[in-house]
């Protein structure tokens, strides 16, 4: 709650002068049928015309009063929420570009737009609330209550024994609906959940002819949703029955001990009927406040999990690295005795410690500076997570990764990652030009150094092709081309960043061979510096490499050159003869 | 400055296109149970229903039919409606007579305690009376909202199951989503509480207006003038509003499109250390939308107070000339206050209606959304309009005899995407197809199952037209393993067993085994009765594969049509499932299309597509002596996307 009051700050203004110019409105609510009885006690009664049209005078300034101080009041009031929820999005949205890799799996990306989009309209719903009641409800409350003793203090006793009694009939409903609530939600999540995942699955369900389970599936989830709403609908609908209970009874309680008095000459009719709109007045602002606090359960659901995401301290971070301002000069990477296991409290929460979940399994090795190092192994092995390393997508379990001999945590994420391209095998480009997108590799580029790295990538053929060339729109996502463009061009964009390192993570698996090969030899050719790794599942495409890794079950099978390894490597043997058996019609 | 603005104009021109509907249901509009009502419910959605008035009758009377299918529930209802409405009026009324007869009575006379204290016990009964049929109306209503919400719920949920395929290819999916989570949720709110508080605010303006008819005649001509100013203020702001409220949903839209693609390519954007502008441009779409919002709540804002003030006024007003007319015309000081109240009484519904007016509007739009989805023609009624055939063969056991006889598609008319192709398969053969993106391979594969509809030639099971057998006999006997591999929340064990209901555990692990599946199954934390989640992220893209062969492998049908299902298993995992893929596929009629040419070498024959048409054909050995496009797409001299 603390971290929240600095976004309130820049507009304590707003904050205050919101709710204070709601007041108005409780002042013209409760002083005008004060006037009125004015008018019926003084002016009817004496049949003074120029006194009535005197306090009607006032009325009307009372109105317009109230009309002002509406009008700022809601100005205020979404000045305040307004801004401190934009305020509040863009520090979350920094917050969550600072997640490491592990901390976006762990939160989904789903959930955390979620958060960002729906779970913020919901606070800053809640927010405005908030400021146009804070003070009205318990103005009205006070006001009213102020003004009913002022009117005759004997009947203001009724109300206090009524508030009370109904605050705590309130009570005791909310507390009953609000669990109700809950499950609510959680029953309509369920049915979301279940019709997402049937319209996902919509061409599985028709092809092994599963309509009718499915249909069953979501009739339970349907009744379920039902008979929850209905749980908690049916506490919430006694809110306004009880609430009429004691409007109504103290109606009657004033009507006769106020006609009592009334009789007996001590008060007057005015003042009657004043009282009786003050204690509407009073009891439906407290049916407001019970209201607006149940409404607010789904806020404050909202508001839990923007703020598990503003309290979470993302894992990896470069502040204490000790070499801040190094940069990477040669490119050469140590392994020295790496483990390596995800964090594995999202999915199940159990063996933490199962030598099952270990990833990689004490890695050593080394890779020279302009090197160029294949790495091989079937699915899962650990090829993709050992090179996450390198970039620091995730770090380490125990032991240590070293590029130019210093830990990669001593290094600004900002210097290492500007040194070490990366092609993920996941490639993602976004809504902008082919140009655009290039540039996220260099902003600074030329036209002709854009399509330099097209060419050594394989991809100003392609794109040149494109009656708007580099300006082409690319849609969300990349849907517009194809998985080999998509490819190609994510490898350009790489290499605009001339990194000192470069690692393609089965980048190429929908390029055709030819084109590969075309690739690697540009890359050769054009990138003697650079330390590149180069994760395939084609031996073809990793026989060229200074160097082989072999990767099996997490471990290092072996490393060496293609002749080398076929020599002796029984893994490199198997994956080599299961590829190129095939094929022998290959030239 | 001006970097920034074009920036901005930049931004919006690439992500202002999305409407905020599109992206993440529709903010704004409140929902949830019980409105508050009152003055500041502030206008939800303001938007209207967009069809003609004719259009917006039919949807009307559609929704009532299943409001009315609660007849008994929801006439009970209206009657405690009427009860509640008219004590409620009456209570109202009777201070009149007990101010005027017992506590000041106009004759002068001294007041009547023991009449007052009768009088009050009458009040107290109608009050009683009030109270029950509230507490009842509101009883019985939810009752009714919720049950035709749950009828309405299933029934588009039952229909969506019947569509075909096309549909789900043309619609998005979140768009679909929407269906459920926004436009019910607004028709239910209109069914379970708009409806009501509008019979109840109609039936107390009626009342409400008799009664002051019948106080006052003179008094009620004040509150008919102002009405109409009441309403043409909430007019104009509502009108200005709307405006702003557009401007809002399109920022919203467009940050809400930047935040998706964003946080979706997150990784992306840290491995170019792209941080710093992101934020930037999330800040301009973050301020745009700030912008647009505050003029947008303002004035839905301020709505409340000018309503609440000219009530006010309303109410000052009577006084006034109430006041008069106790002193120039002899009206009794009971009427007066008893009109006060009145006018009291009259705004509120006033208000309650211009509240409402907004959610009538937005429940009306859902449920034309939700009846344009029941009125989408179903793979039945298709059936039923255009072929002349029953679709009704439903043979004992289907062989696989396959024949694809001189068939022409095309998703849309103007674009065919398969010309003219003939494929047949005998039972048990292995027919692979290769080609390159938008070939139409998979086409092909939905035409088998009918998915689509050919448009010209047809195919043949087993001598018969596939458009002869009923779709579930059909589709029982082709299996599908597909591309994405979609799985179900749910054990690794229910999963398999989506093949075939009725497998039992041995025969699961059977399957899982021959897909290669049942060794990584084994290491997960409960083996078979892992949950997995339907995104399956404690799985692999491979392992999801494989649980989609084990899925097929479960399944007893004479035809299996393999869509790219081996494209994220490596070569070697491959190699060890290739057995198993032989057993699977040596008893049944096989389709196959895969991107590595290696795992349909052994096909009886393979057919290379491009453009829709069948160029080469024959086996791996003739296609490679025809040195033709197989030859350069094995050998890697093209390109296959």
């Amino acid at each position: 709650m603390k971290n929240y009051l600095k976004y309130a700050k820049p507009y304590r203004f707003a904050y205050i002068f919101g709710p204070v110019m709601m007041l108005t409105e409780v002042f013209g609510e409760v002083w005008i049928p004060k006037l009125m009885s004015l008018i019926i006690d003084n002016g009817v009664a004496n049949h003074d015309a120029a006194y009535i049209l005197k306090t009607a005078a006032v009325m009307f300034g009372a109105c317009l009063i109230m009309i002002c101080g509406g009008v700022l009041g809601s100005y205020f009031s979404v000045k305040a929420s307004v801004g401190t929820t934009s305020d509040i999005r863009k520090d979350l949205y920094s917050r969550i570009l600072d997640f490491s890799f592990s901390d976006i799996d762990r939160f989904s990306t789903g959930s955390l737009i979620t958060r960002l989009t729906n779970d913020l309209q919901q606070i800053q719903q809640l927010i405005v609330m908030m400021l146009k009641l804070a003070l009205r409800s318990p103005g009205m409350l006070i006001g009213g209550f102020i003004m009913a003793l002022g009117v005759n203090r004997e009947l203001a006793m009724i109300l206090l024994l009524i508030i009370p009694v109904l605050g705590a009939c309130i009570f005791l409903i909310m507390k009953t609906a609000y669990p109700r609530f809950v499950k609510m939600q959680k029953a309509l999540d369920n049915l979301n959940g279940g019709i997402k995942e049937t319209l996902t699955n919509i061409r599985v369900v028709k092809s092994f002819v599963r309509e009718d389970f499915e249909k069953e599936k979501f009739g339970r989830l349907n009744d379920d949703m039902r008979d929850r709403s209905m749980a908690a609908m049916r506490v919430v609908i006694f809110m306004q029955p009880v609430m009429m209970v004691f409007m109504n009874a103290a109606s009657i309680a004033v009507v006769w001990l106020g006609g009592n008095k009334i009789i007996l000459g001590s008060m007057l009719v005015g003042e009657l009927t004043a009282f009786i709109t003050y204690i509407t007045q009073i009891l439906m602002s407290l049916l407001m406040l019970a209201m607006v606090i149940l409404q607010s359960s789904r806020a404050v659901a909202s508001f839990k999990r923007v703020s598990e995401i503003m309290e979470y301290e993302p894992t990896l971070s470069d502040e204490g690295a000790a070499c801040r301002d190094k940069r990477i000069e040669r490119g050469e990477i140590e392994f020295k005795n790496v483990c390596f296991e995800y964090d594995t409290d999202k999915v199940t929460g159990e063996c933490a410690d199962n030598s099952d979940t270990q990833i990689l399994k004490d890695l050593s090795f080394k890779i020279n500076a302009g090197e160029t190092v294949g790495i091989l192994g079937s699915t899962g092995c650990g090829k993709t997570s050992m090179v996450q390393l390198i970039p620091r997508l995730y770090d380490v379990t125990s032991g240590q990764v070293l590029i130019d001999g210093t830990d990669v945590r001593d290094y600004s994420l900002f210097h290492l990652r500007e040194s070490v391209g990366m092609v993920l095998q996941y490639n993602t480009l976004f809504s902008g030009t082919v140009s655009e997108n290039l540039r996220w590799g260099n902003e600074n580029a030329a036209d002709e150094e854009l399509r330099r790295f097209c060419e050594y990538a394989q991809a100003d053929s392609f794109v040149s092709a494109f009656p708007e060339g580099y300006e082409k729109m690319v849609e969300q996502g990349g849907a517009n081309l194809s998985g080999g463009q998509k490819q190609r061009l994510c490898i350009a964009r790489a290499l605009l960043k001339k990194p000192k390192i470069l690692i393609l993570d089965d980048s190429t698996s929908a390029v055709d061979t030819a084109t590969e090969a075309r690739i690697s030899e540009a890359f050769a050719a054009e990138l003697k510096d650079t330390t590149k790794l180069i994760i395939s599942q084609r031996t073809n495409s990793v026989k060229n490499a200074d160097r082989i890794i072999v990767m099996d079950e997490g471990r290092i099978a072996d490393i060496g050159t293609h002749a080398e390894l076929i020599d002796r490597c029984e893994v490199y043997k198997e994956i080599y003869f299961i590829q190129n058996e095939k094929k022998e019609g290959e030239v | 400055m001006r970097e920034r603005e074009e920036l901005r104009l930049s931004l919006m021109k690439r992500y202002g296109r999305r409407t905020a509907d599109s992206v993440n249901g529709r903010p704004g509009v409140p929902g949830g149970p019980g409105r508050p009502g009152g003055p500041h419910g502030g206008p939800g959605g303001m938007r209207g229903p967009g069809g003609k008035p004719d259009n917006t009758r039919q949807t009307v009377k559609r929704l009532m039919k299943y409001v009315f299918a609660e007849k008994l529930r929801l006439s009970a209802a209206v009657v405690c409606v009427v009860v509640s409405t008219a004590s409620q009026l009456a209570a109202s009324y009777m201070l009149r007579p007990i101010i005027n007869r017992y506590i000041v009575p106009s004759d002068g006379a001294q007041g009547d305690p023991g009449g007052l204290a009768a009088a009050l016990v009458l009040m107290a009964a109608i009050y009683i009376i009030g109270i029950l049929s509230t507490y009842l109306q509101s009883r019985l209503l939810i009752e009714v909202g919720q049950n035709s919400l749950r009828s309405m719920r299933r029934e588009l949920f039952d229909h969506m199951q019947k569509l075909p395929v096309k549909y789900y290819d043309t619609n998005s999916r979140g768009d679909l989503m929407s269906r459920y989570t926004n436009d019910i949720d607004n028709v239910g709110n209109m069914l379970s509480s708009t409806l009501m508080s509008l019979v109840s605010a109609v039936l107390t303006l009626i009342g409400t207006f008799g009664l002051m008819l019948y106080t006052n005649v003179i008094l009620t001509a004040v509150t008919v003038v102002m009405v109409p100013l009441m309403m043409t203020a909430a007019k104009r702001i509502a009108a200005a509003s709307s405006g702003y409220y557009s401007g809002q949903q399109a920022a919203l839209g467009a940050i809400n499109g930047y935040i998706e693609e964003s946080v979706g390519g997150q990784k992306v954007i840290k491995v170019f250390n792209h941080e710093a502008v992101s934020n930037e441009e999330f800040d301009i779409l973050n301020n745009e939308l700030r912008q647009h919002q505050l003029k947008a709540q303002f004035f839905s804002g301020i709505m409340g107070p000018v309503m609440n003030c000219s009530a006010q006024i309303n109410y000052t007003l009577t006084a006034v000339i109430g006041g008069m007319l106790c002193i120039f015309r002899g009206l009794d000081i009971g009427g007066l206050t008893v009109f006060l109240n009145y006018s009291r009484m009259f705004n509120r519904p006033i208000n309650e209606l211009s509240n409402t007016v907004s959610a009538v509007f937005s429940a009306l739009a859902g449920a034309e959304r939700v009846f344009a989805v029941l009125d989408t023609e179903t793979e039945e009624d298709t059936d039923e309009k255009c072929l002349k055939v029953s679709c009704a063969y439903e043979p004992e056991a289907v062989k696989g005899d396959i024949v694809i006889e001189n068939v022409s598609f095309g998703y849309t008319p103007e674009k065919t995407v398969l010309k003219n192709i003939s494929v047949y398969a005998h039972p048990g053969q292995k027919i692979a197809f290769v080609g390159s993106t938008g070939a139409g391979k998979t086409t092909v594969m939905n035409l088998l199952p009918r998915f689509y509809d050919v448009d010209s030639g047809r195919i043949m099971i087993d001598g018969h037209d596939i458009r002869e057998y009923s779709r579930s006999r059909l589709r029982s006997n082709i299996t599908m393993v597909l591309q994405d591999s979609h799985l179900f929340s749910g054990t690794i064990m229910e999963n398999i067993r989506y093949g075939r209901p009725d497998a039992t555990d041995e025969e699961v692990i059977e399957a899982a085994k021959t897909a290669s599946a049942h060794s990584f199954i084994r290491h997960m934390p409960r083996g078979y009765q892992t949950v997995i989640d339907a995104d399956g992220s404690n799985l692999s893209q491979g392992q999801r594969q494989l649980l989609n062969i084990a899925r097929a492998a479960v399944s007893k049908s004479p035809i299996l049509i393999m869509d790219e299902a081996t494209s994220s298993v490596d070569t070697r995992t491959e190699k060890l499932i290739e057995r198993g893929m032989d057993r699977l596929m040596s008893t049944r009629t096989t389709f196959i299309i895969a991107h590595r040419l290696s795992t349909v070498r052994d096909a009886n024959a393979i057919m290379v597509l491009e453009n829709g048409e069948i160029i080469e054909r024959g086996t791996h050995e003739e296609l490679l002596k025809l040195k033709g496009r197989y030859y350069e797409l094995y050998t890697g001299k093209a390109e296959l996307d």
